[in-house]
Formats: structure tokens, sequence, C-alpha cells
């Protein structure tokens, strides 16, 4: 099945291939399979509880982080299997950013936190490589595609933690997006914010979706109207249903999937 | 390899390597208390008291120290129960989340920071003004000073512990903080206050500078409150200090013998812990 | 109607409580506690001031300064210098810092951030049981182990290697050293260090290390740049803990260190820290003029100095688990 992977060019940019996941005994997802293709906002809804931040946290190895998680099955990623043995998991974390629901600025300066990760991995690639001045480029860079650099660019070297919640986690996009994720999966990235600061992120997420793969988990069904390319609908523990947004909204295949869009549970 | 994993690999050893610096030195510790103090110790040692020239080698054991430890660690951890349980109440129940309580707690942690010899010197100015000499008396009460810390902060936290919708419960049903305090916390909690009295004990009966000049030392069995008292823990010291090399293996055995009476409670605090949970609601 | 029988007589002044409504019982234990609690409160001033007072004869004939920095300790002709203690008390203790800390802080991250569930389950339990054993055995350990092995070998190859270097330089052949001290000190204090360090790195939220870990940070980079850094301040204040609790130590310290009551210029020298010469020499000074005060004085500096690194550290601490 995946062995024509490479000469398909319409191929899945994530590819999930029976997916389980435990917490402890406790098995909270069951065999997922679904694709997400390259390009685009992939929403993934679901009442609370159903397993869609787990679900997220799969594609880069999060998971891998909390004690007591069994993970069994395959999530091919351009065509690698980031659980397989032997695989460097920094750098499936590289290629995969995050963008966590609570801004989690890192104790140093606004600068410091953009630069945080091509300093971590400048070591590890040309050495030494990346100079001062390529550091402030990358920070300008990234900044100004997370839409904060013309808040902040007089005073990038105070501290993360005076910037406004909504700035904070602008500035933690900014963040993720310095090490150049092909894919970046936001977990229900507006929900500790205003409504205004909410639409600063949806729309700087919507001219990201340009180059990269963006995944994002909510559990406001009109953010996922609003944004959705495409559509993974979970029900504990379970994927429902999944394809692109037009039609799951208009024409669900699934009587639970029409019954969550009309708010009749969740 | 990647240079910052290799760094990992490097830190990561070293923090096993320390792990195994950290544990291998109790091992050394108790191995070495086992190894010297074992063949010394027999029965004789432990129900005789000392006889004329003990110290110098000849007849008697140490019984007076370990009796007298146990007099003076059993009375200052009573002292210190009847004062250590009505302060964690306190905090608890009529002082919950006010400033002062986070004083009284500050202040004993800090006391738990004081220098044992501090308190010996502190109680011996105490008996100085009441007009007690070095005594059992003495002793327990410097010993209570030094385990009161101990046991409140420890009960402290086991009454953290208890669910307050548990409290809640009580109070519902028109029972005052005291009846809820004695009737359903203390009740609830009892595997973590017995935790911390045995901790309490555990410190007490192994500390020496605190006794070193507010008990004294005897070679007779304790007998009265007003009358000094041995303890291990000096006379393990004053063992170990003759020349005699009979002596100071018998210093050994005894270090073994308080050793041994440490690790046996802070086991039996273990096991008891688990086991007197018969009402404990979880 | 009066009581009978000493039965009778009991049951009477049992029932009393029941006579009492609730609400005073209630009251009433309110204030008994907490006239209880503020005693105890009340207890760090009033030690201070007890020492206070009995060291009041010869603070008030001596300057401080030639108590703290006099160097000659000759009670009978009533010299009352310190400054060989104190420096005696100062090189133990840093010198058990340098061999605690580092192993201490790497098991606290050991534990807090890489030991799986059982590991920790195991070492945990462990580690604690090291902080209970008595400080006499801790010396009878130096005496037994420490010293010989200093004697023995540590001290003859420093002096092979490394006489030239001032801090090794030692004509004490016994091996009852500074060295011997600072290991026996320094394995007392693994317990309170590693305890304290591993909460307070455990205390640091986990979306700070997620976001870290999102970018492809390993998980001692993350550690390095961003969870010591957000808990520098509870690790500094579980090296103060670890000090003063060094600081103050006397039984095990005293079974080791010599008792030479010289200023040591070697770690191989012979020390007499402050809490061994309390030790020693009280009891026996009632007959000497200003003896006791000057031995109820160093108690108090060895208190004072405890109290601020006590009272430092756990002002901190407070203060991190509050953010947090």
């Amino acid at each position: 099945m995946l062995s024509d992977r490479k000469s398909d060019m319409s191929e899945p940019h994530i590819r999930m291939n029976d997916l389980n996941v435990w917490y402890g005994s406790y098995h909270i997802l069951r065999h997922i399979t679904a694709d997400i293709p390259a390009q685009g906002i992939t929403a993934i809804i679901g009442p609370s509880g159903c397993g869609k931040t787990t679900l997220l946290k799969s594609i880069n190895r999060l998971l891998d982080e909390m004690e007591g998680t069994r993970v069994q099955g395959q999530i091919w990623l351009d065509g690698m299997n980031i659980y397989d043995n032997g695989v460097d998991v920094t750098e499936v974390r590289t290629r995969v950013g995050f963008l966590a629901p609570k801004p989690s600025p890192l104790p140093m300066s606004i600068y410091d936190n953009v630069a945080y990760g091509p300093r971590i991995h400048q070591h590890d690639h040309n050495s030494r490589g990346s100079k001062n001045q390529d550091l402030d480029r990358i920070v300008e860079l990234n900044l100004r595609a997370a839409g904060l650099w013309e808040e902040v660019k007089d005073r990038l070297r105070s501290s993360a933690s005076q910037l406004s919640t909504g700035q904070q986690q602008r500035l933690c996009l900014a963040r993720a997006l310095a090490v150049k994720p092909d894919v970046l999966l936001c977990d229900e990235p507006t929900s500790a914010l205003d409504p205004i600061a909410a639409q600063k992120i949806e729309a700087q997420l919507r001219e990201l979706k340009k180059e990269r793969t963006i995944v994002v988990v909510t559990h406001m069904l009109r953010q996922a109207r609003r944004m959705a390319d495409h559509v993974i609908f979970l029900w504990m523990g379970e994927l429902v249903e999944a394809g692109p947004a037009m039609q799951m909204f208009a024409k669900p295949r699934d009587g639970r999937t029409q019954a969550y869009l009309d708010g009749d549970i969740g | 390899m990647k240079w910052s994993k290799v760094e990992e690999k490097i830190f990561v050893a070293i923090m096993i390597c320390s792990t195994v610096v950290v544990l291998s030195s109790l091992a050394l510790i108790l191995g070495t208390v086992i190894w010297r103090g074992l063949p010394a110790l027999n029965l004789a040692m432990l129900i005789q008291t000392p006889k004329g020239g003990y110290y110098l080698g000849k007849e008697g054991g140490i019984l007076n120290a370990i009796l007298g430890s146990l007099f003076l660690a059993g009375g200052a951890t009573a002292l210190a129960l009847a004062i250590s349980l009505p302060i964690a109440l306190y905090l608890h129940f009529y002082a919950e989340r006010s400033w002062h309580g986070e004083v009284v707690r500050l202040a004993l942690d800090v006391l738990w920071g004081i220098p044992s010899i501090v308190y010996g010197a502190f109680a011996f100015t105490l008996m100085l003004w009441l007009g007690l000499r070095a005594s059992l008396l003495g002793g327990i009460i410097a010993l209570s000073l030094l385990e009161l810390p101990i046991m409140t902060r420890g009960m402290d936290e086991a009454i953290n512990m208890v669910h307050p919708l548990l409290k809640e419960a009580s109070y519902s049903l028109g029972a005052t903080r005291l009846e809820t305090a004695l009737k359903i916390v203390v009740r609830q909690s009892i595997p973590g206050l017995l935790t911390a009295v045995l901790l309490a004990f555990g410190r007490g009966i192994g500390d020496a500078a605190s006794v070193l000049f507010t008990a004294g030392f005897t070679d007779h069995l304790p007998t009265s409150l007003f009358e000094p008292a041995a303890s291990l823990p000096l006379a393990i010291f004053f063992q170990l200090s003759t020349p005699f090399p009979a002596v100071q293996d018998r210093a050994y055995a005894s270090a073994l013998v308080l050793t041994g009476i440490v690790l046996t409670l802070s086991l039996i605090s273990r096991r008891l812990a688990g086991r007197l949970t018969e009402h404990v609601i979880r | 109607m009066a009581p009978s029988t000493p039965t009778e007589f009991i049951e009477k002044w049992l029932a009393i409580p029941k006579r009492l409504s609730r609400q005073t019982l209630d009251r009433l234990a309110k204030k008994w506690m907490g006239f209880q609690t503020v005693a105890v409160g009340m207890l760090v001033p009033l030690i201070a001031l007890a020492l206070l007072l009995r060291a009041q004869p010869i603070l008030t004939v001596r300057p401080l300064g030639e108590l703290l920095f006099g160097t000659t300790w000759h009670p009978i002709k009533q010299a009352f210098g310190f400054y060989p203690f104190i420096m005696g008390t100062l090189w133990v203790t840093i010198t058990s810092m340098i061999i605690a800390v580092p192993p201490s802080l790497m098991v606290a991250i050991y534990l807090a951030e890489y030991a799986p569930q059982r590991v920790r389950a195991l070492i945990k339990p462990l580690i604690d049981l090291l902080a209970g054993i008595p400080s006499v055995v801790y010396g009878v350990w130096g005496v037994l182990t420490v010293v010989p092995l200093i004697r023995n070998y540590v001290a003859p190859t420093i002096d092979r290697w490394l006489s030239f270097v001032p801090l090794f330089q030692s004509d004490n052949p016994t091996g009852y050293s500074v060295l011997a001290g600072g290991v026996v000190l320094a394995v007392m204090v693994f317990p309170i260090i590693i305890a304290v360090a591993e909460e307070v790195i455990h205390a640091v939220p986990r979306d700070l290390r997620e976001a870290s870990l999102a970018m492809g940070a390993t998980r001692w980079q993350t550690m390095k740049y961003v969870t010591l850094r957000k808990a520098v301040a509870g690790v500094i204040a579980a090296i103060g803990l670890g000090f003063s609790r060094a600081f103050g130590e006397t039984m095990a310290v005293m079974m080791v260190v010599g008792n030479v009551p010289k200023v040591p210029s070697s770690i191989l020298d012979s020390a007499y820290p402050l809490t061994a010469l309390i030790a020693n020499n009280y009891g026996e000074m009632m007959s000497v003029p200003l003896y006791d005060a000057a031995l109820l004085g160093a108690a108090l500096f060895l208190m004072v100095v405890v109290l601020i690194f006590n009272i430092a550290s756990r002002l901190t601490l407070v203060r991190l688990v509050q953010h947090s």
C-alpha cells in the first residue's frame, strides 16, 4: 500500500495507520487510520475527552514525554514512520512544530524565545553556521510571519513575560516557525485568548497554510468552519469520519457527526 | 551522531553515576556498620549495664544507653506530640489560608534547620533558669524541641492530604470545627500522623549533640526524671573515644544497634502507614 | 449533691465537657491551640534571645571584632578568639558543598526528568533512609572508612602528585582532616539537596518543558536552557539548606576532623569547627569566668548564620511555590 509513496505526488503529508494509544490501561485512541493532506488546515474536532489532543501530540511524539503512555501503529510523515525504532525524535519534532493552548513563553527575552530553536540546532548542523546577523534575520522573519514584529521590534530584549497573552501566543507561533517545520500542530490555539487576539492567530494560520500543513485541534465548531479545509471527527477515541470540510459540514455521512454538528451531543 | 545527542548521553551517564555514588554511600555506611558491628555484638551487651572498668574493656553492656535512649526519645516524642497535634490542627482549621498560618509554617521550617547543638545550648539555659541539673527531664526537653518542627510539619502535611470535601461534609452535618478535626480529620490522617511521630522519634533517638549536656550520662538505668540518663549516641561516642580496641568494637556494635532501631522504625512506619487505613476514605 | 465514691468523682469531672456547649468547646479549643501555635512560632526569637542574654557578659566586655577575628583561644588567660573555629567550620562546610552539590543536582535532575516511575519509587525511599541515619553513625563510618582511606591512599597520592598546590600541602599524617569532615558532611547533605532540588525542578510547569521539547530540543537542552533557568532560585535555596545543615552539624564532624585549634591551610589539615568547640567544652567551663558566655556566644553566632541561610532559602521556596 505504501510502497508506491515516492511516485505519487498527491500522497498525503501525514498518514496514520491503525494508531492505538493507551494511558496506562485506558485505551484512549482506537484504531485510527486517517490521512492529512499536504498544505491547508486540517481540523480535528470532537467532544472534549475524545482524544483530540492525544492524536495531535502523537504526530510529533510529544506523547513520549508522558509517563505511562503506550503507542501502537504507524504514523508516516513524508514516507517515514516516525514510530520506527531508530527514528530521531528531535528530528521529527523539528519538522513538526507545536503550538500549545496556553502560551508558554520561555523564561528569556522575546528575541531569545524566537532564536531558541535555531540556536539549539546550530551545533548539530553546519556548526556555528548561524551568525548573529543570520539570527537577527531569522527572528525578524518569523516575528513578521506571526504578525508580531511591528508590536515588539523596539523591545526585543525585554522579557517575553511582559507581553499580553495574545502577543505571547503569537510569540510562541513565531518561536515554533523559527525551526522551519513542514507541519504545524495547534492544540486549541485560541482557547486562552480574547476574541480579537484569537482572530489575529486565526488570520496568521490562514496565511501560513499556503506553505505548510497545519493541523488544528478545536472544540469550537465555528472556528473549524471558518478555518478548516479538511476535518477529522473523533468520538470517544475512535475516528468516525474524515474528509474535505465542505462535504463534512454540508453532508456528513455518519449520524454521530450530524448529531455533533447539530449540537445534540458533545 | 548529533552533538546534542552526544551531550545528552554524556550527562545522563553522569547522572546515573551520581545516583550510584549516592546510593553506594548508603550501602557503604550500612555495610561498614554491619561488618564491624556484628562480630562485636552479643546478647550480654544488650542486657547488662556497664560494670566497673567497662570502658577499659571489662564486663558489661549498654542496656543503660538503650533504655536511656528509649526513655529520652519516648518522653520527648510524647511531649512533642502534645504540642504538635494541636498546632497542626490549628494551622488547618483555624488559620486556614491566612498569612499567620504561613508565618508559623515558615517558623517551623526554620526551626527544623536549627542545629541540634543550639537546641542543646538553649535547653541547658532553660534548665539553668529552672534549677535543673543534667537529667532525663532535661534531655527530654531538649529532644522535644528538636522533634517539634519535624513532627508538626509532618502532621501538617498529613492533614493537608485529607480531601477538603470530607471536611465540608462534616460541617454540613452541623459538626463544629473541633469535632470535625478530632473525629473526622485525625482519624482520616492517622497513617500520616503516625509516620510523622515515628520520623520524629527516629530523629530524637539518634541525636547526640542536644543531649550531650542536658541529659548527661550514667552507667545506671534511668530511674527518675531528675537523674542523668545515658543515651546510645553518646555511648557510641564515648566508647569510640577510648584507646582500647575492645571498647571501640563495642562502639561499632552499639552503632549497629542504633542503626537497627532507626531503620526498623522507618520500616515500621512504612508498614503501618499501609495498615491503619481501614476507615480511611480515598 | 457531693460525690461519695471516687468513681462518681471522676464521672462528674468527665461530664463537664458535655455540659459545655459544643460551640464553647470549639472556641476554647481554638484559644488553646492558638496559644500553642503562637508560642512555637515565637520559639526562634526566644532561642536567639536566650542565647544573647547568656552571651551578654562577654559581648559587653569584648568588641565583636576581637571575638570573631581574634586568633588566640585560651580561656584561662581570658583570650576568646573564635577565628580558628569559624575558619574550621567554613573550611569543612565549603569542602562538603564542593563535594556534595554537583552529584546532588545531577541526581535531582535524573529523578525529576529522566528516571522512570519504577526507578524513582525505588531510589527515593533509599535516599530518605540516608537522611534518617543518626549523625553519630555517620561519624563512626567516617572514623572506620573515610579517615583510613584518606590516611592510607588519598593523602599519599595527593602528596605525590599535587603537593605543589598549596591547597593540598599538609604534614598531617592522621587522616583526621578537613577532607574527611567534608566527605562525611557531603553524604549527610545529599538527601537534603536532592529532595529540595528535585521538588523545585519538578515544579517547573510542564507546558514550558513541552514548548522546548516540541521544537526538537533534547531533554538535556530543555533542562539546561529552560527548566534550570526557571528553577535556579529554588536550586540555590536547596544548596542554601544543605549549607546550613552542614554548617551546624556537630557530632559527625567532630569525630573526623581532628579538632586542632589552628586555621587550616589545606584540605588535608586538621580543623576545629565551632560546633565541636561547644560540644567539647560545655559543662567543664563553669569555673572559668566568661567561658560559658563565650561558648554561648559561639552558639549564637552559629544560629545567626544558619538562620540567615535558612530563612533566605525558605522564603525563596515559599515564593516559588506560590508562583507555580
